[in-house]
């Protein structure tokens, strides 16, 4: 007699945990029946997201960038089920080469995107790059997988935490990256993804108070309106791309600090 | 006699410091009647057919009328912003734009006593400030930028940086000339053109600015000026210009936020602040004293990086408030054409009315109040250099920024306290940190989230300095590198 295989459920990703939506309701996308996160659901996303935000930040870049490599370490392990939830190998390994490729600038950034001015005064000057805060991002809805890593490891890389809304057609990937996330060191709270009905949940993430800046990437005609929601704390509102990978999308998120240094004998 | 000083007449009268008047001349500048529109290198009569007239802060004596600029002049202005663009200006070599900003910065220098003058004049701010600070540095970021206009693919390899377009910008009233410069030079290097908004109650240097560009020579259309009030810029924000660079509130900018969502038109807003200016036990405090005053009463506080909240440690915090009060009642105010005033005159009514308001708040919310005895002129707008002790976090005077000469003093016992207190507000664009240590110079640097931190020093400015907020004071930055971002398009 054939063995009748183990089901997985797929619920959303929020503060390391895996929770269902506290609404207890799902939506059927790609055969399985996801959460479909609330209100409720994306508030609690954000305090868990702020929560993690000072560790992360404060972390040094070498381990930030060391942590972002045991991603693509424990992605590789799960190319199958990766694989199965997206267009395929090629763009598990896509994923997983962009994931290395953005852990190499954790510790290269601030030298890219820094400076040393020369000031007419006693004074050493220089400028750094600092995370923003808390970044909300609408995923697209394609590539599955390529889509949301290619969205969060810029934001993650320069110390930011993220709360991510995954593609509603297609989010399978974006839950199995979650338990790769959650097996690689990465500490509870700094990715966030809830699954649900974008118009739903973007709209509360562009107003949130608590978030720093927004990625539109895939907000299609939401966009002005979710654009205007984030005049209400000055957020900084970015497109990023579904499926490149550049310093400038980890530019896009940063803050710029200026620091005078007095100098003197 | 005024309120202020009956409340005072007890306090004790500084001795010694007597200061024969020393005025600096008017006239060397010479005004028309009126101003009209500047747009294609002609001076237009508004077709909105409204002027309004500007005024001298400091003796409410009218000085010009200028253009109520509508929406068809804004138009206007900005068509011929767009036919400058594509009539060559974008296209010109970056080595020749760059001829232009340098011309124009030995302008600005070769005119500085003029244009110093005219800054008091019109906007109240203290001569030695105009002439000491406002104009050097309007030069100065002309020259810096003047030489990046040939070198754009160095500060962004492998970008292909390009013009934005036309550039719509709105710029405030506390540094007329110089936030000129701050945004002119950078789009003009960059190769964009613009059309500039002054702000309403100081359109003058920027109206003078104007038989700079004569000077140099500068093609017609590359900058236009349209002065007038918030409804100007509203116009402005709404035409068909590709960027819009904002210095202002934060109320404000939040409107032009929220109307450019979905256009596709670049936005870097750069608004206000309620700065910590952070005081440690070890610092040096005649120094630290000197920097709190530069911080909050330098242009009367008009400024959006102001020192607006004293955050001293609890065990000296006694003595520096009581050296404050002493430094204080030395500071001169009065007639900003004096050389020896160090306080000038509120710049509008309007904006003396908030500040009053917002000091009684304080005090109806608990905190004392200490001015230093004062003879304020009968005409004009002016409030003395004020000092509010016994300030909750909670309060409005903690919270909001009053944009004058309010300081708000508050205490901490560690540095965590202090990272906490001075992190605590909806705003992040500049703070100070006093203290003799380096590696706590360092570590309150990296926790304060603001744009520019400065340590034993504070109101420093510098072309090659980037200058910008952090959550609620804004995005983008201006000066050095970093400043040329928001004025390129990238391939």
């Amino acid at each position: 007699m054939a063995r009748i295989p183990v089901r997985k459920t797929y619920k959303l990703y929020i503060g390391g945990a895996f929770p269902r939506s506290e609404s207890g309701r799902t939506y059927e996308a790609e055969g399985a029946n996801v959460a479909r996160a609330s209100r409720k659901d994306l508030r609690d996303a954000v305090r868990a997201a702020r929560q993690a935000f000072p560790g992360w930040a404060g972390l040094s870049a070498y381990a930030r960038g060391q942590i972002l490599y045991r991603v693509a370490e424990m992605m590789e392990a799960r190319r199958a089920d990766l694989a199965s939830r997206c267009a395929g190998a090629e763009e598990v390994d896509r994923a997983i080469d962009r994931v290395v490729w953005y852990a190499g600038w954790a510790d290269k950034l601030a030298q890219a995107l820094g400076s040393a001015n020369p000031v007419a005064g006693p004074y050493f000057n220089f400028t750094v790059p600092e995370p923003t805060g808390v970044v909300g991002i609408v995923c697209p809805e394609e590539p599955a997988l390529a889509g949301v890593v290619s969205r969060l490891a810029p934001a993650i890389v320069s110390g930011n935490t993220a709360v991510a809304i995954a593609s509603r057609s297609r989010p399978l990937a974006a839950i199995e990256l979650a338990e790769a996330l959650a097996t690689s060191d990465l500490p509870a709270g700094v990715v966030n993804i809830l699954t649900g009905h974008k118009e739903e949940l973007a709209p509360w993430l562009a107003s949130h108070m608590d978030v720093n800046a927004l990625d539109l990437c895939g907000a299609d005609s939401l966009a002005p309106d979710l654009e205007r929601a984030a005049a209400d704390n000055v957020k900084r509102v970015t497109r990023g791309s579904p499926d490149g990978q550049s310093l400038w999308e980890i530019a896009a998120l940063v803050e710029l600090k200026t620091v005078w240094h007095p100098v003197g004998r | 006699m005024t309120e202020v000083e009956r409340t005072h007449a007890a306090a004790p009268a500084p001795s010694g410091w007597e200061y024969a008047p020393s005025l600096e001349s008017r006239d060397i500048v010479r005004l028309e009647a009126r101003y009209g529109v500047f747009a294609g290198g002609k001076w237009l009569e508004p077709r909105s057919g409204e002027w309004y007239q500007t005024i001298n802060p400091a003796t409410e004596e009218p000085l010009a009328e200028v253009a109520q600029a509508g929406a068809e002049d804004v138009a206007l202005a900005v068509q011929a912003a767009r036919e400058a663009l594509e009539s060559g200006w974008a296209q010109l070599p970056g080595s020749e734009r760059a001829k232009y900003l340098f011309r124009i910065a030995r302008l600005l220098q070769e005119r500085s006593r003029e244009l110093a003058v005219l800054e008091t004049l019109n906007g109240g701010k203290p001569i030695r400030e105009s002439r000491d600070v406002d104009l050097p540095l309007a030069a100065a970021h002309f020259f810096y930028y003047a030489g990046w206009a040939d070198k754009l693919e160095y500060a962004f390899p492998n970008r292909s940086p390009r013009p934005v377009g036309v550039c719509g910008q709105i710029i405030p009233w506390n540094f007329p000339l110089l936030m000129l410069a701050w945004k002119v030079a950078p789009a003009l290097a960059c190769g964009n053109t613009v059309v500039l908004k002054p702000a309403e109650t100081t359109p003058l240097t920027a109206l003078f600015f104007c038989d700079i560009l004569r000077q140099a020579e500068l093609p017609a259309g590359v900058v236009n000026i349209v002065t007038g009030d918030g409804r100007t810029g509203a116009a402005l924000v709404r035409a068909e210009v590709d960027k819009i660079a904002f210095t202002g509130s934060t109320e404000v900018g939040k409107l032009i936020q929220r109307e450019l969502a979905g256009t596709g038109k670049r936005l870097t807003l750069e608004l206000g602040g309620k700065a910590a200016n952070i005081i440690f036990e070890d610092a040096p405090l005649d120094q630290a004293v000197e920097g709190i005053v530069n911080g909050i009463y330098f242009n009367q506080g008009h400024v959006c990086c102001a020192g607006s909240r004293l955050l001293v440690q609890e065990a000296i915090a006694e003595e520096v408030v009581r050296r404050l009060k002493r430094r204080l009642s030395t500071l001169r105010l009065g007639d900003p054409l004096d050389k020896n005033t160090d306080v000038g005159a509120i710049n509008s009514a309007a904006q003396l009315r908030k500040i009053e308001e917002l000091v009684e708040a304080g005090k109806e919310e608990g905190a004392e109040i200490y001015q230093p005895p004062c003879r304020l002129p009968d005409r004009g707008f002016w409030f003395p250099p004020t000092v509010l002790t016994s300030v909750a976090q909670s309060s409005r005077v903690a919270q909001e920024e009053i944009f004058g000469p309010v300081l708000s003093v508050l205490t901490f016992r560690t540095p965590d306290e202090a990272v906490e207190k001075a992190n605590n507000t909806p705003y992040g664009l500049s703070a100070g940190v006093w203290t003799e240590k380096g590696s706590r110079i360092l570590w309150m640097a990296e926790r304060l989230r603001a744009g520019v931190v400065w340590a034993n020093t504070y109101n420093r400015f510098d072309p090659a300095s980037p200058f910008g907020g952090y959550k609620e004071s804004g995005f983008g930055r201006e000066g050095g590198l970093h400043g040329l971002e928001p004025y390129l398009d990238f391939l």
